[in-house]
């Protein structure tokens, strides 16, 4: 379905820490496109995600309609190593839940984010752990909105991002969004840029660990946190290892 | 084996060690007590290498070689433990897998084979048994969720599976009850007492030292040894306080 004629620009809220550039030339009806996704009621469902840095700048964007007691997890790796955004938008009805799990990896001039939008139904519950990695001048973004109507009782969405800055110079946006209407509902959230810890670093050392080994290790169980709720090992573990291959050539 | 000349050292510009020096001999345990902000800690990180401790003065030679030189890695694959006053928590990564990491990068710079991954947990299993620590908690990430005690006897654990010549424990003793002080003051006997290896220990409280004989006692104040003496030195400071007996 193709809605967005009009170009959106970085005075968009929605887009403010897009590549306004690209987005200036970039063509109405893809941007527009969005793919279209429903979870029957009860049903469980698992999507996965993944923006390697050949691609080049895009928008993805997936609409999701999830049925009452139904369960939808997504997982997205973005690594685009120039402007790459991962839209998600997510209606959960009546005792819905809505899983996600996301990393942004970038070095050079990458640009990538993690946009989402999630409307909750009564006892309907979400949760989304993004994680960013940036090195270079590299920008790494997440903007989520968690949407709770008036009559949407007994909610319980978390939202939670963190990013690791490798050098001086890459940087990270958190624009958390939440509209509360209703009373009785739990809503977190948390939001966290900084540096890789240096007393854990010092640590490591003291026991041989020398300091890219232990930079390697810490951004790996960093990036682990996103993907804790896949409950099946073998593919917690291969999502992570993708993840990681992304990591070769940063400043650790 | 650990040989300490006029060590002068400065944290955030200012200067903490002024003039500081020590030698441990192999097969000894030294003790060092001293009141709070002597720069007991500030002599553990300069040992151990921390960036923003800034040597300005002096030597530290171990077994010969400048330390001063190495990165904190190497130190430690050259035979340096350090046991931490605060214990790091580190999440998401788990004991077994920091230790084994850290164990063979130590080998690796030794030019030795690494430890598979069942020789490592059979080692690791005996030296949490010598500190009756629960094999399982070697399971979780390093540090969190661990009570004080647990943090030092976990640190004595690691001393044990990396098998140090030369240990700095830094208020090892600080967060234990009377059992787990025992057990840590065993451990590191069973551990470090033999005639190639040496200890320097840093401490407020002298019950430690009831447990772990040192061979020598140093008063630290003001940056720098101003008393030293037998063992009966720290039970003097005990009934009397430091000021009575600088």
């Amino acid at each position: 379905m193709n809605e967005t004629l009009v170009l959106p620009t970085t005075r968009d809220e929605e887009w403010r820490y897009a590549d306004g550039d690209w987005l200036a030339e970039a063509d109405p009806v893809a941007l527009g496109y969005w793919h279209e996704h429903e979870v029957a009621a009860g049903d469980v469902e698992r999507g996965f995600a993944l923006i390697e840095p050949g691609e080049g700048s895009k928008v993805d964007r997936l609409r999701v309609h999830v049925r009452a007691g139904g369960r939808y997890e997504h997982f997205v790796i973005n690594a685009g190593a120039q402007y790459t955004r991962c839209e998600l938008d997510v209606v959960l009805e009546q005792g819905a839940h809505f899983e996600l799990g996301g990393v942004i990896l970038g070095g050079g001039d990458a640009r990538g984010e993690i946009v989402t939008r999630v409307k909750h139904g009564p006892e309907a519950s979400s949760n989304q752990v993004v994680r960013a990695v940036q090195w270079g001048r590299s920008v790494g973004n997440f903007l989520g909105r968690i949407e709770i109507p008036r009559d949407s009782q007994e909610v319980d969405a978390a939202q939670n991002f963190k990013a690791i800055l490798l050098e001086a110079g890459a940087s990270a946006n958190a624009k958390p969004e939440l509209e509360i209407y209703a009373d009785d509902v739990k809503a977190a959230h948390g939001a966290a840029i900084g540096a890789l810890d240096e007393t854990a670093t010092f640590y490591m050392a003291s026991r041989g660990i020398a300091p890219e080994a232990a930079r390697k290790l810490l951004v790996r169980a960093f990036i682990a946190d996103a993907f804790v709720s896949v409950k099946h090992e073998e593919t917690r573990d291969d999502l992570l290892e993708q993840a990681l291959h992304f990591l070769e050539g940063a400043a650790l | 084996m650990l040989q300490i000349e006029n060590l002068h050292a400065t944290v955030g510009g200012k200067e903490i060690l002024k003039g500081l020096s020590l030698t441990v001999n192999a097969g000894e345990v030294h003790a060092i007590m001293g009141p709070n902000g002597s720069g007991k800690s500030t002599l553990s990180y300069v040992v151990g290498g921390r960036p923003g401790y800034e040597v300005t003065q002096g030597s530290v030679l171990f077994d010969g070689q400048d330390l001063l030189a190495l990165e904190p890695h190497e130190r430690a694959a050259a035979g340096l433990f350090l046991g931490f006053q605060y214990p790091v928590e580190i999440p998401g990564v788990s004991f077994v897998q920091f230790l084994r990491e850290a164990a063979n990068a130590q080998r690796k710079g030794r030019g030795e084979e690494p430890l598979s991954g069942g020789e490592f947990l059979k080692l690791a299993k005996e030296k949490a048994a010598l500190l009756k620590l629960d094999m399982d908690m070697l399971k979780r990430p390093v540090n969190v969720g661990f009570s004080g005690g647990e943090k030092k006897r976990a640190e004595m654990v690691q001393m044990g599976i990396l098998d140090p010549s030369f240990a700095v424990l830094d208020e090892t003793d600080s967060g234990l009850d009377i059992d787990a002080l025992r057990v840590v003051g065993e451990g590191i006997n069973a551990i470090m007492r033999k005639p190639d290896r040496g200890v320097l220990l840093i401490t407020h409280y002298q019950r430690l030292l009831d447990y772990v004989k040192p061979d020598a006692v140093h008063v630290l104040a003001g940056g720098r040894i101003v008393k030293s003496g037998g063992p009966e030195l720290a039970l003097e400071l005990e009934e009397q306080g430091y000021e009575a007996v600088l």
